[in-house]
């Protein structure tokens, strides 16, 4: 083993909050109040007034940044290296974001603040929705989304809504089996029963199968292009032709945008309806799972059933439409994660039209580099062309008792965060790998040093391996036992 | 294109690597018809500097140094310096959902203590990591209720938060939910508990009311609980102003959702927010959302997860107890960060200065309702419109007219004040207020508008 990237060095220990506390500790100071105190019991009726917050911590301002920041220090990060989480989209994100996001008018705008003292922020919604519509080919699109997920159901109740003006909702939605968990989660929300569907031998649509499955029941299909294995549906034109011939709608995933912006537009290979995920291609913070953002955008004939409100343009100014009768309502309340609009509306500014496809170009390019560096050590069980993202096997490792998640604990020790472990379900052992565009060579080549050692000390020492991590602070965690008595929350030791 | 980092000579090699000459080649296998034959119609990339420029002159042309007197779901409080310090740091900022456990243990305690926060704070023995508001977060409760127990009514207060509701709507709408209203005591603006027992029957799955209310008014969730009870109900309480909670009896209802955007979360014209389910420990297994656990590592030290992952999406697919997967973690962060630089005197303190405020401000104005309330109230007038445009032009945001989401209370607008309203602009407030009292329609002039005009 080379162990290129990292080395060890000295890593803080720090208690819980709550066992850090004693009584009459203060990180806080209000300003004199300026005007009568006033008694609660009096105010609120002595049955509404609570005792003390048991258990609630009681630290000083040192105490509390050190608390945190020692914590920050047990965590992995973008800031630290290549993320290589396939599917999710770990790319840099651009701190001058973080800034304009905390521009006053815009981080301190009230949702019901008067719409002539609200020009600003709505403009730069308007500015996100017509670039998301050139960038899509979509018709119109909605920020209101809280994320992937959330846009994913708006999406999906949008189709039921246009097929039950039509006369009849209809009671399927059809899913690949390579899809994410959150399609057929969202479409069991919406209403739906899911029919999954099979990919073919190349990890594709199958046509065939497609044509068979839509019914007079299907309301639609969700696909996500590139798919799950990183390669595009190139049956997806046809796809859309058969679900049309039948009624039935195309909604696209755009987890994947990542790979096809600048390049190919879902508006122009018949899709109805998809979200994107700002977090993902338009470089917003995961932030350890969030916030997100997930516009939908669809094409004209779902427009009117859109969330309310609507972005309009009232001669000089910008003003919100509530007047929407075929609305299927509110998904959220307010008008979307505003401030992750912003992140995304800098970072698509800083790009440009060129930029975005360039960006696109490099993902592109870092994953197929990947690829043709550790094909010769890991199993590629789908061999057509990849876009972003490459799906490899632990197939030859596996033989050797090592599995995925042995493999991805150990890149750890190498000083990487494990790519995807065990997804598409359609891939025995995935080890799934999205380096996106941010990486450069040098980070690059580390990652593929790392795997093809991890590869090697498999046939020499496999118990290294299947142990790992042996660097980190914590070593492998019980996952299990957690499970099996959860403890959900800190309790005082009993005395 | 200062974000992609390789150099053009680096770009040739790796092309190399792949044995094709330009990038282009890779995409080669995209069939024809698929593919976009021009440029992107968008500007051309801009520097860090007229990026920071584009949205400062944006942050202008909005209400920027008005005092707000604008709460209604959405409040203004002071956000101590710590919170951004913290939540700045690239590690908490820049990371993944903490499913590597092993160098994940940052962002896991703290949810851990969260989790923890929350649970103090509400007096319920579980919380989840977070849902994306509070609006999505009642949604889910009432969802989770009718799972519990196995019926799909929905018994919902009107003095709800209109919005929730309308999002409740939305999601009740396809699970064929049933939606009754009850209505709101017209002296008191509590929620008429009388009515609620009215309409409960059999095949209600939950009662939802919110405290405080949308209306600012405390409600008696004990009461409204024990009659949901009776009828096998379960009682969700939603809250939307968290800081309520340092001085407010936990609530006695089996799921609580709220919203933590007055923890140090900036308004942000709506979001980005975090919401919270919090519940009984034999309901836990019907949340939605991520939960963290402590465990142990191989060597015995204490260690964090996440847990439970059997009710969700990735595991569990079409029958998860929410399609739910990104969260609001980093905001969520920020309520920690919060909650640990007030802590517990400081809460109470905050709690105190805010429910002072409003006494004092309602003390000076004509309050509509009778019941207790916190830092909101709603006053009656029959000039909200030109009361709001007169503050205006003293650089102060009025409250909301009411009319948009209750025609009854046309008349009526909602005041909020917290620690963060001076004394004077309360006086100012109550000046004009008073002096509205005489029609001032004349100060309705052209510039000047109602908030945000009607709905309905």
């Amino acid at each position: 083993m080379s162990i290129k990237k990292v080395r060890t060095h000295i890593s803080p220990n720090e208690a819980l909050l709550f066992e850090r506390s004693s009584p009459g500790k203060k990180a806080y100071q209000l300003p004199a109040l300026d005007v009568p105190p006033v008694d609660p019991r009096a105010a609120l009726g002595a049955q509404n007034v609570r005792a003390e917050i048991e258990g609630f911590p009681e630290v000083s301002e040192v105490e509390a940044i050190r608390h945190f920041t020692r914590l920050s220090t047990w965590n992995y990060a973008i800031d630290h290296g290549m993320y290589p989480l396939g599917s999710c989209t770990m790319k840099y994100n651009p701190r001058v974001n973080e800034l304009v996001a905390r521009t006053e008018g815009l981080a301190w705008a009230h949702p019901y603040q008067p719409e002539s003292l609200s020009q600003g922020v709505m403009e730069v919604m308007a500015h996100l929705e017509s670039a998301l519509l050139e960038i899509t080919g979509m018709d119109a699109v909605t920020l209101q989304p809280a994320a992937g997920a959330q846009g994913e159901l708006t999406g999906i109740l949008l189709i039921r809504a246009l097929l039950a003006q039509q006369g009849n909702p209809r009671k399927k939605i059809l899913i690949p089996d390579s899809a994410h968990g959150t399609n057929p989660a969202t479409a069991a929300i919406a209403g739906y029963v899911v029919e999954n569907i099979r990919s073919d031998e190349h990890g594709l649509l199958d046509l065939a199968a497609l044509e068979k499955s839509v019914t007079e029941d299907v309301a639609g299909l969700m696909v996500t292009n590139p798919n799950t294995l990183g390669v595009f549906e190139s049956r997806i034109i046809a796809a859309a032709e058969v679900l049309h011939r039948k009624g039935a709608l195309l909604y696209m995933d755009g987890a994947n945008m990542n790979a096809l912006v600048g390049i190919a537009r879902p508006g122009d290979f018949g899709v109805d309806v998809m979200h994107l995920n700002l977090h993902k291609t338009f470089s917003t913070p995961h932030g350890g799972g969030g916030p997100g953002g997930g516009p939908v955008a669809v094409k004209k004939e779902l427009e009117p059933f859109l969330p309310v409100p609507r972005l309009k343009r009232d001669g000089d100014r910008w003003t919100f439409d509530y007047d929407r009768p075929f609305s299927i309502g509110k998904v959220k309340a307010f008008y979307g994660n505003f401030g992750v609009l912003v992140r995304a509306l800098a970072y698509i500014l800083a790009h440009g039209g060129n930029g975005l496809r360039a960006a696109t170009m490099d993902a592109v390019l870092n994953a197929n580099y990947i690829r043709k560096k550790l094909e010769p050590f890991f199993d590629l069980p789908y061999a057509l062309p990849n876009m972003h993202e490459v799906v490899f096997s632990d197939e030859r490792q596996a033989r050797l008792g090592v599995r995925t998640g042995d493999i991805a604990k150990r890149l750890i020790d190498y000083g990487f965060h494990p790519y995807t472990v065990s997804f598409p379900l359609i891939v025995r052992g995935a080890m799934m790998i999205e380096p996106t565009e941010t990486e450069g060579k040098v980070e690059l080549d580390l990652f593929i040093d790392a795997m093809i050692s991890i590869a090697k000390e498999i046939e020499t020492e496999p118990e290294t391996v299947k142990t790992a991590p042996h660097l980190t602070r914590t070593s492998r965690v019980d996952e299990v036992k957690a499970a099996r008595k959860p403890v959900l929350k800190w309790t005082p030791a009993s005395p | 294109m200062r974000y992609l980092p390789k150099s053009d000579s680096e770009r040739r090699e790796m092309l190399e690597a792949c044995g094709v000459e330009n990038p282009e080649d890779l995409f080669a296998h995209l069939p024809e018809a698929v593919r976009l034959k021009r440029p992107l119609q968008l500007a051309p990339g801009i520097s860090e500097y007229e990026i920071v420029d584009y949205f400062r002159r944006r942050g202008d042309r909005n209400a920027n140094g008005y005092a707000s007197f604008l709460g209604a779901g959405v409040y203004r409080h002071y956000r101590p310096v710590l919170v951004d310090t913290v939540v700045a740091r690239g590690e908490f900022l820049t990371s993944y959902t903490p499913y590597q456990a092993e160098i994940s243990q940052g962002t896991l305690t703290t949810i851990f203590e969260f989790q923890t926060m929350i649970c103090q704070l509400t007096g319920m023995d579980v919380a989840n990591a977070s849902m994306y508001d509070g609006s999505t977060g009642l949604a889910e409760a009432a969802l989770m209720a009718a799972r519990l127990t196995s019926k799909g009514g929905l018994l919902v207060a009107r003095s709800v938060h209109p919005e929730y509701q309308e999002v409740l709507q939305t999601y009740a709408k396809n699970q064929g939910m049933p939606i009754t209203e009850f209505d709101y005591d017209a002296e008191t603006g509590m929620a008429d508990l009388d009515d609620m027992e009215r309409k409960l029957n059999d095949l209600t799955a939950a009662v939802i009311v919110q405290s405080p209310n949308f209306f600012g008014v405390v409600e008696d969730v004990k009461r409204a609980a024990v009659i949901a009870h009776r009828r096998g109900a379960l009682l969700v309480m939603g809250f939307s102003e968290a800081v309520s909670l340092g001085i407010l009896e936990p609530p006695q209802a089996d799921i609580v959702a709220g919203e933590l955007q007055s923890f140090a979360i900036t308004p942000s014209y709506g979001g980005p927010y975090a919401g919270i389910i919090a519940t009984r420990e034999k309901f836990a297994r019907q949340m939605p959302g991520r939960l963290v656990g402590e465990t142990t590592d191989t060597h015995g030290n204490r260690a964090f997860c996440l847990t439970l992952a059997t009710r969700e999406q990735h595991i569990r697919r079409e029958k998860a107890t929410s399609n739910i997967c990104t969260n609001q973690a980093l905001i969520a962060l920020m309520a920690t960060v919060f909650m640990s630089v007030y802590g517990k005197q400081g809460l109470r303190e905050l709690a105190e200065q805010n429910l002072a405020k409003a006494h004092y401000l309602a003390g000076k104005l004509k309050p509509r309702f009778s019941g207790p309330f916190f830092n909101e109230f709603v006053v009656s007038t029959d000039q909200p419109d030109a009361i709001n445009a007169a503050l205006l032009d003293k650089k102060i945001i009025g409250g909301l007219p009411l009319g948009r989401f209750y025609p009854e209370l046309s008349d009526a607008m909602l005041l909020c004040a917290t620690e963060m309203s001076h004394r004077e602009d309360m006086d100012n407030l109550a000046e004009v207020y008073w002096r509205a009292g005489n029609p001032v329609r004349s100060r309705l002039s052209a510039g000047s508008e109602p908030l945000k005009g009607g709905k309905d």
